[in-house]
C-alpha cells in the first residue's frame, strides 16, 4: 500500500486540478487509492488544488474518516451511540477490550483494528458494527471475529 | 417463473440477507427451479429480517428471520408456493404492523425493486414530476406550501416558505441540496428510503429544482452509509440514461443534474451550514445566520436545503394534491411522519403514520415494549440532541408543538427506547461528551461548554458540592442554549437537563433539583 508516486496521485486527482473546492474530495480519493493519506499527499493535494498545505491539513484533521497511517486488513466500526447503548453495546465493547481492542484508540492487533463510530443507521438491531463496510446486526464478539477472519485469512 | 424477494437494505444485510439471496439462487439452479430473486428494500419490520417474500396468486407471502442454511428445508417445505411453515407470516400486507400504517413516503419501500424505473412508474412514480412540469414554478411552490409540509430534518420549518424565498431570489445559479447526513442515533428512515426507493428522492429533488429554478442538485450522504451511496449512484445513472435527469427532464427542456457527495465522519455536517462548507470541500464549520442559505447558500448562491424525508414527500404532494397530504395530521403538524423505533425495542423499524399517535401507543402497542422484556424507563426522541421523556409522557401526541410543550423535540422522528437498567447520569454525561467530540469548534459555549459539562456532571455524581455544581450545570446549560450558533451546542442541554429533572436519583442527588 505504500507503493505510490506523486505522479500516480496527481493522475488520480487530474479532474480536480486547480479546483480549490475539491480538497475534501481529493483527500477521499487518495484514501480510496492508498487506504490512508500519507503526509506527502497533503502537499500534492495542496499543489493540485491551488490552496495552502495548511488548508488541506485543516480539512484532513477535521474529519474523523481520514487516517494518517495504513489501516489494518480488517477495520471494524463499532457503534457507541445511544440506540446501541440501549441494546447493550457497553458489554460488547468491554468484551472487545478484554480481547485486546480499545475501540476508542483504534489499535491494531492481528491485522484487525477496531474503531468507535457514532451511528451506523442500524438502530433497531443493535449493537451495530461494520467490518470493512459489511454491516453486522445484533453484534457479538463471535459474529465480529467470524467476519474479520473471513477478510484477514 | 417464481419471484422471491430478499431485501438489499443494509439492516437486512446485517442479518445475513446477501447469504440468503445467494442460497436461494444456488439451490434453485441446482434443483432446476425457475426462480427470480428480486432485491427489494426493507418493509421496515426490522426484527423480522431477513424477511423473504414470495409472490403468490393471493399476494406476497413472508418468511421471517430466514437464514441461508435453512433454504433447502424451506424450499422443500414449499416456500416457493407460499406454503405454511413455522417461520411463515402469511400475507405480508395483511400483517397488523403494515396494515395499520399510512404509508405515503414509504409506500414503495420494500415493495418494489429500488433500481427498476419501470417498477417505480408502475407504482405511481413520476406522476408528481409530470404534473409539476405542466405547472408554473409559483404554483408548484404554492402546492407545497398548502400541503403544510414542514422540514423533516428536525427544525420543522415550512418547506414551501423556504422554496418561495429561493424562487424569488434572482441568481445566475441556484442549488438544491439534500441533507442525507442522517447522523442522529435512532434514525434510519433516510437510509432506508435511499436504499429502498431512491427514485422518490430523485423525483422530489427535480420537482424542487423546477419550482425554484435550480439546475444543480447535490445529495450529501454520510460515509457510514456505503450501501445507500451505492444504490443512489446506480439510480442516478439510470435516471440520466432514461432522461429523467439531464438537459431535458422528461423531454420538457428543463435541465436538472444530480450528484452524490459523501461526508467524512463528522456529525456536525448534518447542520445545514456546516454541510454547505463540507460540500465546498472545507472543514465543516458552522456559518452564522443570517444570511440564510435560501439567500446565500452553496458557493454563495440561493440554495434549498431539505432533508431526505422532506424532499421524498414532495412527489406525492404533486401527484395527489396538497389537500390530500394536508388531510393527515394534527394542528400545524400536517401529513405523515416516518417514526423510527430503535434501541431496546421488541418490534423495531419504520412506522409511517399521521401525526397525532401518542408516544405510549407508538412504543408499547406498535413497538411491543422493550426487547429485553424489562420495563421501559425512558425514551429519547429526536437523536442525541433530543430530550429524554419518561413514561408519564405516554399520552403526548406525536407532533412538533405537542412534544415541544412537554420539553421534547420531534427532530427526525427517531425514538430510542431504554429499559430500567439505564443510568441517566451516564446518558447525560454522554450527551456532553458527544458534543465535545463532534463540536466544530467555532463557538465557545459548544466547544468549551461541553467539556466543562462532562466535568461538572462527574463532580455531581461524585457528590462534590452538589448544590453548587448543580447551579453551575444549570448556568452552563443556559449559556450553551442561548449562546451557541447552531443546534449542536444549543440543544445538547436538552438531554442533559431532562435526564437530571426526570431521574435525579441516578445522579446520586441529595438536594432538590430546580
Amino acid at each position: 500500500m505504500s507503493n505510490y508516486s506523486e505522479e500516480s496521485i496527481l493522475n488520480f486527482l487530474g479532474p480536480y486540478k486547480g479546483n480549490g473546492s475539491a480538497v475534501l474530495r481529493s483527500l477521499q480519493l487518495v484514501q480510496e487509492l492508498l487506504g490512508y493519506v500519507p503526509d506527502s499527499a497533503l502537499d500534492i493535494i495542496a499543489k493540485n488544488s491551488n490552496v495552502s498545505r495548511a488548508e488541506v491539513y485543516g480539512v484532513f484533521t477535521f474529519y474523523s474518516d481520514f487516517r494518517s497511517t495504513p489501516p489494518a486488513k480488517a477495520v471494524v466500526k463499532v457503534c457507541v451511540a445511544e440506540a446501541c447503548q440501549a441494546s447493550g453495546s457497553a458489554s460488547l465493547i468491554s468484551e472487545l477490550h478484554d480481547r485486546g481492542y480499545d475501540i476508542h484508540k483504534g489499535n491494531i492487533k492481528d491485522d484487525i483494528q477496531m474503531e468507535q463510530t457514532f451511528c451506523l443507521g442500524n438502530c433497531a438491531l443493535g449493537p451495530a458494527a461494520m467490518v470493512n463496510g459489511a454491516p453486522i446486526g445484533r453484534a457479538t464478539c463471535e459474529k465480529i471475529f467470524a467476519a474479520t477472519s473471513a477478510v484477514t485469512a | 417463473m417464481t419471484q422471491v424477494f430478499v431485501p438489499l437494505d443494509s439492516a437486512a444485510l446485517s442479518m445475513g440477507a446477501n447469504e440468503v439471496a445467494q442460497a436461494i439462487s444456488d439451490h434453485a439452479a441446482k434443483a432446476g427451479l425457475e426462480v427470480t430473486v428480486v432485491r427489494n428494500g426493507s418493509r421496515g419490520m426490522l426484527w423480522l429480517e431477513p424477511l423473504v417474500e414470495v409472490e403468490t396468486e393471493a399476494g406476497r407471502v413472508g418468511y421471517a428471520n430466514v437464514s441461508a442454511d435453512q433454504i433447502p428445508e424451506l424450499i422443500s417445505a414449499g416456500l416457493l408456493t407460499g406454503s405454511s411453515h413455522e417461520s411463515c407470516l402469511g400475507l405480508v400486507e395483511e400483517l397488523d404492523f403494515i396494515k395499520n400504517q399510512t404509508r405515503i413516503t414509504f409506500a414503495r419501500v420494500g415493495v418494489i425493486d429500488p433500481l427498476s424505473l419501470a417498477d417505480y412508474e408502475a407504482h405511481g412514480g413520476l406522476k408528481g414530476l409530470r404534473n409539476a412540469i405542466a405547472m408554473t414554478p409559483a404554483d408548484i411552490v404554492n402546492e407545497v406550501t398548502e400541503s403544510g409540509l414542514r422540514g423533516r430534518g428536525g427544525a420543522g420549518f415550512p418547506a414551501g416558505i423556504k422554496w418561495n424565498t429561493v424562487l424569488n431570489t434572482e441568481a445566475d445559479q441556484k442549488y438544491i441540496c439534500c441533507n442525507a447526513d442522517e447522523g442522529d442515533s435512532g434514525t434510519f428512515a433516510d437510509r432506508m428510503l435511499m436504499e429502498g426507493d431512491p427514485f422518490t428522492l430523485i423525483e422530489g429533488m427535480i420537482i424542487a429544482g423546477i419550482a425554484v429554478g435550480a439546475t444543480e442538485g447535490l445529495i450529501y450522504v454520510r460515509s457510514e452509509y456505503p450501501h445507500a451511496i451505492d444504490v443512489l449512484d446506480q439510480a442516478i445513472a439510470i435516471a440520466n440514461e432514461s432522461k429523467v435527469l439531464g438537459d431535458s427532464v422528461l423531454g420538457s427542456g428543463i435541465k436538472f443534474n444530480l450528484e452524490v457527495r459523501v461526508g467524512a465522519g463528522s456529525y456536525v455536517c448534518g447542520e445545514e451550514t456546516a454541510m454547505l462548507e463540507s460540500l465546498e470541500g472545507k472543514r465543516g464549520m458552522v456559518r452564522a445566520k443570517p444570511p440564510i442559505p435560501a439567500l446565500v447558500g452553496l458557493f454563495g448562491k440561493p440554495t434549498v436545503i431539505n432533508n431526505v424525508m422532506t424532499l421524498s414527500a414532495v412527489p406525492m404532494i404533486l401527484a395527489d394534491g396538497a389537500d390530500s397530504y394536508q388531510s393527515f395530521g394534527v394542528d400545524r403538524s400536517r401529513g405523515t411522519q416516518v417514526f423510527q423505533l430503535a434501541g431496546n425495542i421488541l418490534r423495531g423499524g419504520i412506522v409511517e403514520l399521521p401525526f397525532g399517535i401518542t408516544l405510549g401507543d407508538l412504543v408499547n402497542k406498535v413497538g411491543g415494549g422493550t426487547h429485553s422484556g424489562r420495563p421501559v424507563k425512558t425514551v429519547q426522541i429526536g437523536g442525541p440532541l433530543g430530550a429524554y421523556l419518561g413514561v408519564e409522557s405516554w399520552d403526548v401526541p406525536m407532533g412538533y408543538e405537542s412534544l415541544a410543550e412537554v420539553g421534547g423535540m420531534l427532530g427526525h422522528g427517531g425514538i430510542v427506547v431504554f429499559d430500567d437498567t439505564v443510568n441517566m447520569a451516564k446518558q447525560a454525561r454522554f450527551a456532553m461528551e458527544f458534543c465535545a467530540e463532534e463540536s466544530c469548534g467555532k463557538c465557545t459555549p459548544c466547544r468549551i461548554g461541553s467539556t466543562r459539562g462532562v466535568e461538572v456532571i462527574d463532580r455531581i455524581v461524585a457528590g462534590e458540592e452538589q448544590a453548587k455544581n448543580l447551579e453551575l450545570l444549570e448556568d452552563l446549560c443556559e449559556v450553551m442554549t442561548d449562546g451557541s450558533l447552531c443546534a449542536m451546542g444549543g440543544l445538547t442541554p436538552l438531554p442533559v437537563r431532562s435526564a437530571l429533572k426526570l431521574f435525579p436519583a441516578d445522579f446520586g442527588i441529595k438536594v432538590e433539583v430546580k
